[in-house]
């Protein structure tokens, strides 16, 4: 019987969800994200009990559970920890490949930030290289509001 | 009021790409199937169903309720999982707990998916923070392949290791008629192959299969009845771990991973000093081709630096001194709530001597067993044949 029933066409049920949300960022991100669309500059968090900063803020020390309430001021500079470059497609993808992708640890900061890295020769990626942050013209108070990250130049 | 805990019935679906001419239930029930006549007992002697749970998948949820039928749990205690990438091993582990317990005499775990039919990458991507990561992160994939990045760059790994690896779990999953992809490779095709998120090309990426795998565990007494070999869950510790970038802490020496937390706590409690000699096989939730080399060390079975030089010598192997997923693992069958009782149910049968073509050559009498995933989380289970 079970025979018979395989050697017909499968059939399906298709369908699709639709799922808007809104999410919000809370206390101390609401900062952070007000800071870089106005000032265009990037706080972390410290902890005031073990002194580790954080960045993208939390408001909860991932260390010693302490409530954290004050931005520091960071300056927009830091080194790639690792990167990937994307080569292929898919609907989830904010931009189209190939891009680079990296976790960047901003100078002063304990923890690392994922963003985009822009204006790169992608054979010239390298962990340890120094970036900083580029920032859109228009801004909205969210992550991209920063355009990426991109290789400091030397001087001279 | 604790009794120790027994695998006494294991049950596998051959997993493949696509199965379009049965649903999730009809999958789970072959699993189930399999499971209670490898124990020789009927649904009647399970006391509680366990089921693991891949939030919208399979564009549904509450699966516990919606397959209930199928998984006998009708007037049956139990719940369902829902801890991600560690779905599969959490099931276990919270049977072990009903059963430890001696809440239930007998628990049926299972772990099950079916990729073919369900948007694995936009579930996957719900998972990052919308505020701060999600703009950013593919699926589940971007952030292995910065982590295999950032090994290679720490321990000095080349890139052909990850091509080792591949090759060696196809040889694996071409002994395992359960596994789904079952070519083999060498370590040049796998060289070869397409890039996708750098530096993992499309042979170092775990493919989405489908398939079920089910497990019965019992009480001592009632193990000891029910099979002439129960596998005994020794132990077992789970370790979760910061996500969003912060996890990159752990390559500052600020935190650990949740490898190096779990590892650390199943070898103290069990006063095992020597893991590579006391324990004989590992089958590893080894989702990319970077994570053996780089997760050996994490685990403490090996010293930093010294995982990829140890694949290298072949000892990671099926026939080597240390085999780690002799199945052919994740990166050759991954559906993804099956994936880490996959690995319990794989390390039970090496102890077992039941592994058939992909037995290791070396005799088992200890076994390790991960499930990782829910970002970056871990469980690892310490089992063994003996209680000695």
């Amino acid at each position: 019987m079970a025979n018979e029933v395989v050697k017909k066409e499968p059939m399906f049920t298709e369908g699709y969800v639709i799922m808007p949300y809104k999410y919000s960022v809370g206390t101390l991100a609401s900062k952070f994200f007000i800071e870089i669309r106005d000032h265009k500059k990037i706080n972390g968090v410290k902890c005031p009990k073990c002194n580790i900063v954080i960045v993208p803020p939390r408001s909860v020390c991932i260390k010693c559970f302490n409530k954290i309430e004050d931005l520091v001021e960071l300056s927009g500079k830091g080194t790639l920890v690792t990167y990937t470059v994307a080569h292929y497609d898919s609907a989830v993808q904010a931009m189209k490949p190939p891009y680079a992708i990296g976790v960047i640890k901003l100078d002063g900061a304990d923890t690392a930030i994922t963003h985009f890295i822009g204006e790169v020769d992608f054979k010239e990626l390298k962990a340890g290289m120094k970036l900083e942050a580029v920032f859109n013209e228009t801004r909205n108070a969210n992550i991209l509001d920063i355009k990426y990250f991109k290789p400091v130049k030397n001087k001279g | 009021m604790t009794q120790r805990v027994a695998i006494v019935g294991i049950g596998q679906t051959n997993h493949s790409g696509r199965r379009p001419y049965h649903n999730d239930g009809e999958v789970i029930y072959d699993a189930i199937s399999a499971a209670l006549a490898d124990a020789q007992l009927s649904i009647k002697d399970i006391d509680n169903v366990i089921i693991g749970d891949m939030e919208l998948f399979e564009g549904h949820s509450l699966n516990d309720a919606m397959l209930l039928d199928y998984t006998g749990a009708e007037g049956r205690s139990g719940f369902k999982m829902n801890t991600g990438g560690t779905v599969g091993s959490m099931n276990v582990i919270s049977g072990w707990y009903n059963v430890a317990s001696e809440f239930s005499d007998t628990t049926l775990v299972i772990g099950w998916e079916k990729h073919d039919e369900g948007p694995t990458t936009s579930a996957i991507t719900t998972i990052w923070d919308p505020a701060i990561n999600r703009p950013f992160e593919v699926g589940a994939i971007s952030g292995l392949a910065m982590i295999s990045n950032a090994y290679m760059t720490r321990s000095g790994c080349p890139l052909e290791v990850g091509a080792i690896v591949r090759a060696q779990a196809s040889d694996n999953a071409a002994r395992n008629p359960k596994a789904h992809l079952r070519e083999r490779y060498t370590v040049q095709d796998v060289m070869s192959a397409r890039m996708v998120l750098y530096p993992l090309n499309l042979l170092m990426i775990c493919p989405t299969s489908l398939g079920a795998c089910a497990l019965v565990l019992a009480g001592e007494k009632k193990a000891r009845k029910i099979n002439k070999k129960p596998v005994w869950i020794r132990d077992h510790a789970t370790a979760h771990q910061v996500t969003r970038g912060m996890d990159f802490m752990a390559e500052a020496g600020k935190i650990d991973t949740s490898m190096t937390v779990t590892g650390r706590k199943i070898f103290q409690r069990n006063h095992i000093t020597k893991p590579m000699e006391e324990i004989q096989v590992f089958e590893m939730y080894d989702p990319c081709a970077f994570c053996q080399p780089a997760w050996l060390e994490e685990f403490g079975l090996c010293e930093a630096g010294q995982g990829w030089r140890l694949i290298e010598k072949g000892v990671t192997a099926r026939e080597g001194s240390f085999p780690v997923s002799p199945s052919g693992g994740t990166l050759c069958t991954n559906a993804i709530g099956d994936t880490a009782t996959v690995r319990v149910a794989e390390a039970a049968l090496q102890l077992r001597g039941d592994a058939g073509e992909h037995q290791v050559t070396r005799e088992v009498k200890m076994a390790l067993a991960s499930g990782y995933g829910g970002m970056y989380w871990t469980d690892l289970l310490l089992l063994s044949n003996t209680l000695d």
